[in-house]
């Protein structure tokens, strides 16, 4: 039993830090000491300097332009990442179909792709959730028929695509077969979203931000190249995608950060003197050191090749949780001004500017990524092995 | 980092969950723990009841195994380990409710000894209690001192080569069968000093009480008794340790609960029917069960931090990591044996079912050596709190 790093990984800790406080243009820098909201063009604008120091993917292979990094090292590295504020960068390229091609794409596909998700040439998007199919992603209807020429001919609706208005590509989940069980029958196709009939119309979230999109297929033509793994059999490779990273997801990083800001916005108000604010922050900050316990032991079974176990399962529910409640207890702290909304600079200080936004848009963690309702049913069922639901 | 069990390590915790299930299992404490009388209601074992409440047998046995000194240097007879290491008996011990006064003796009493007491002192104290000839109590509660080792009344004349001591002690654990206690007291010039007194000798005298979690302890009233005051090392920084210590010892315990009433409840939800069908079926009870999981996942995590630290020289770190973890212990240790209570209905509210006494048990542990709100306020003083997190 150990609970400290290695030597080795201390000095790793140090060369991110070093690298954070260098290569970080100013103008990022100063958002990022107050947390402030990036623009998708500064969340591009940190990825290149990432990609050209060869930091990009820290979870992809070295012979993909990965880091080839063990599971501590990315860890420590998202870490740093989060404690600074840094930009995060877009997850759907880098962290879901990236690793998918990388899985189960052709070399063909791996070629085209995989080089401009690195360099952030291509942005990416996600279409896997309908107005009609969200928890239960397999009743999904967006359709893919196959026009005898090469192609298949897409037509349907996607819903909540985030960032949809800026992204190059759609990797999608559709139709391509309509008998048999729900889950068979689908594909897994990439489509580009400059081709006819594609639109993507952004919705504002609750935070005030255009963070996702509703998408139109139209008789969209997509060569039938495009289609990862074989044609109706999208649904287990998306599902192995979900697996990726697991350790990442308790946003131990992130409730960090908000926490450290909780600290200094009660600091500037006067309420850190107050035992009470000092113990509902306190309550909260034990909560986060005892996930950030838990997320130390999945990681280090991850590091020794351990498939996630039930250590894992439990950081999405509380990762979320956490943050939640962190942003609420930032709103508390603030008191009669978190009202204030997308005001001029001066009605608050920097560090309550996007608190009233993030407070809202945080609503989603326990929404997006299988809400969290579902991850009770998955631990419900393969942890505790009960009877399925009458 | 590494959260592996050395070879050894898994060994000792296998050894450890034998002996709770074969040697001490749940129906042992039934037959020996003391219960006050119910007029009219049958008591089948209320007879054997034990005025110890634990077995020297069992002991010596414990003794037998190196337990008793497991993580107590060598020099004073145990195996110089480390305290997580017996963090994982402890645990063990937790599944089936052993009696005996692991926590009491070997970690709370022993280690106020270890640290304040002379090479002479542990020689004459520790080391046998260690061997499982006897064992110990460390009476540091008075009435209304609630967790502060330092509101202390008691007094301590010099009197002879010895001392005096004067006072009322409540709530010692194992002070009812103990062969010494340590005490502790205000010397004449208003100093904090812990002295051992033998509980038979002249001027004490001892009322043996039930506790919550089919247990005992002891008041304490000492009309000038004879003590010896420890003398090789500072009393407060040897009271507040061992009481570190206890609190991370509450946790491992309060772990092995956890895991056990989730067990028990999980097994029952599969086979407790109502409506036609397991009430494991309903969805409610399946997401309470997940709650439950969930938050002996984090028991976990946060049992390991506390044992781990608990018997670090860094003060700040040891006080940090205990705080988490008895706030954590609360929280989640009480509401996985509530719902656990919740999910067996009423079943759940009789005396013969074990899902009560392990509730009981855990609501005794969240109090003792620090509840939630001395924990919390402790934890929030620190001074590195206003301005970091995680460190
Ligand atoms: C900010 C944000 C960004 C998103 N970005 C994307 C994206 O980029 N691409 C994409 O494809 N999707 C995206 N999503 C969609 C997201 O994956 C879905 O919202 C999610 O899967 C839930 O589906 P739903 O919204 O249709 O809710 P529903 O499935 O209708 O759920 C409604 C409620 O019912 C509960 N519920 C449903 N089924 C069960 C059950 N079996 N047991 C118990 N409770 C149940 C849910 O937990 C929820 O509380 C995003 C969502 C949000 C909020």
């Amino acid at each position: 039993m150990d609970l400290s790093f290695t030597p080795d990984q201390e000095a790793f800790r140090e060369e991110v830090r070093e690298f954070i406080r260098t290569q970080m243009p100013p103008h990022l820098a100063a958002k990022a000491a107050v947390d402030g909201h990036f623009e998708h063009e500064e969340v591009m604008e940190w990825q290149k300097i990432l990609y050209r120091k060869g930091w990009v993917a820290p979870h992809w292979p070295k012979e993909v332009g990965g880091t080839g990094w063990d599971a501590a090292r990315r860890f420590i590295f998202s870490e740093e990442l989060e404690k600074a504020g840094a930009p995060t960068l877009s997850p759907f390229g880098l962290a879901m179909v990236g690793p998918l091609i990388i899985q189960f794409g052709s070399d063909a596909q791996k070629q085209r792709f995989l080089p401009k998700i690195l360099s952030g040439e291509e942005a990416w998007c996600q279409g896997y959730s309908e107005p009609e199919a969200g928890s239960d992603l397999a009743s999904l209807r967006t359709t893919a028929v196959d026009d005898g020429k090469g192609n298949f001919v897409v037509n349907g609706q996607k819903t909540w695509t985030t960032y949809g208005q800026y992204a190059d590509w759609i990797f999608c989940l559709v139709r391509t077969n309509q008998t048999g069980k729900k889950q068979t029958g689908i594909s897994f196709l990439l489509i580009d979203m400059k081709t006819p009939g594609v639109k993507a119309v952004p919705m504002l979230t609750t935070g005030h931000t255009p963070a996702f999109c509703d998408t139109y297929f139209d008789n969209v033509v997509v060569p039938k190249e495009n289609v990862v793994g074989p044609v109706d059999g999208g649904w287990t490779m998306a599902k192995a995608l979900l697996g990726h990273e697991r350790t990442l997801i308790a946003a131990v990083g992130t409730s960090t950060r908000a926490l450290i800001r909780v600290k200094r916005i009660a600091q500037e108000h006067g309420l850190l003197a107050d035992p009470a604010w000092r113990g509902r922050i306190a309550r909260l900050e034990i909560e986060l050191e005892a996930l950030r316990m838990q997320n130390y032991r999945a990681l280090v079974g991850a590091q020794l090749g351990h498939a996630p176990g039930p250590e894992s399962s439990v950081l999405k529910i509380r990762g979320s949780e956490i943050l939640q409640q962190a942003m609420e207890l930032a709103m508390d702290v603030m008191g009669p001004s978190c009202m204030a909304w997308f005001t001029p600079p001066g009605v608050l200080s920097p560090s309550e500017q996007w608190i009233p936004s993030a407070f809202n848009y945080t609503r989603a963690t326990t929404i997006y990524g299988g809400s969290n309702e579902i991850q009770r049913n998955v631990i419900a069922k393969w942890i505790l092995g009960l009877p399925a639901q009458a | 980092m590494d959260f592996e069990l050395t070879q050894e390590q898994k060994m000792l915790a296998e050894s450890a969950a034998s002996f709770a299930k074969k040697t001490s299992p749940v129906e042992r404490l039934r037959k020996i723990r003391s219960m006050p009388h119910v007029e009219g209601v049958e008591q089948r074992h209320a007879a054997k009841a034990d005025p110890r409440n634990w077995e020297p047998a069992v002991w010596k046995q414990m003794a037998e195994l190196g337990w008793l000194g497991l993580f107590y240097p060598e020099s004073v007879g145990g195996l110089g380990l480390r305290f997580f290491d017996a963090s994982l008996v402890i645990e063990k011990l937790g599944t089936t409710l052993v009696p005996e006064p692991y926590v009491a003796s070997v970690v709370l009493a022993g280690w106020a000894l270890l640290k304040a007491g002379s090479a002479e002192q542990h020689a004459k104290y520790l080391t046998p209690m260690i061997e499982g000839e006897t064992s110990l109590a460390l009476a540091w509660q008075e009435r209304g001192s609630r967790y502060d080792v330092t509101s202390v009344k008691t007094v301590a004349k010099k009197s002879g080569s010895g001392h005096a001591l004067t006072g009322e002690k409540v709530l010692v654990l194992n002070g009812h069968a103990a062969d010494h206690v340590v005490v502790s007291a205000r010397t004449e010039d208003g100093a904090l000093a812990l002295f051992v007194i033998d509980p038979k000798s002249k001027g004490v005298t001892i009322e043996s009480i039930t506790t919550m979690d089919a247990s005992r302890a002891a008041q304490l009233r000492l009309e000038g008794a004879e003590g010896v005051r420890l003398t090789g090392g500072d009393a407060q920084v040897a009271l507040e340790w061992a009481l570190d210590l206890a609190a991370a010892a509450a946790c491992a315990e309060g772990l092995g609960i956890a895991r056990t009433v989730l067990d028990m409840t999980n097994a029952y939800l599969k086979v407790r029917k109502q409506f036609g069908v397991p009430i494991g079926t309903f969805q409610v009870l399946q997401h309470r069960a997940v709650d439950m999981f969930v938050q002996t996942q984090l028991l976990e995590s946060t049992a390991i931090l506390a044992a781990v630290r608990a018997d670090e020289e860094d003060a700040d770190e040891r006080r940090r990591a205990v705080s988490i973890a008895k706030v954590r212990l609360t929280a989640g240790g009480k509401y996985v044996t509530q719902q656990s209570v919740q999910l067996h209905g009423g079943i759940g509210i009789t005396d013969e079912h074990d899902v009560g006494l392990y509730f009981k048990r855990m609501q005794v542990l969240c109090t003792l050596f620090g509840d939630d709100e001395h924990h919390l306020t402790r934890f929030a003083s620190r001074e590195a709190f206003a301005t970091t997190v995680g460190e």
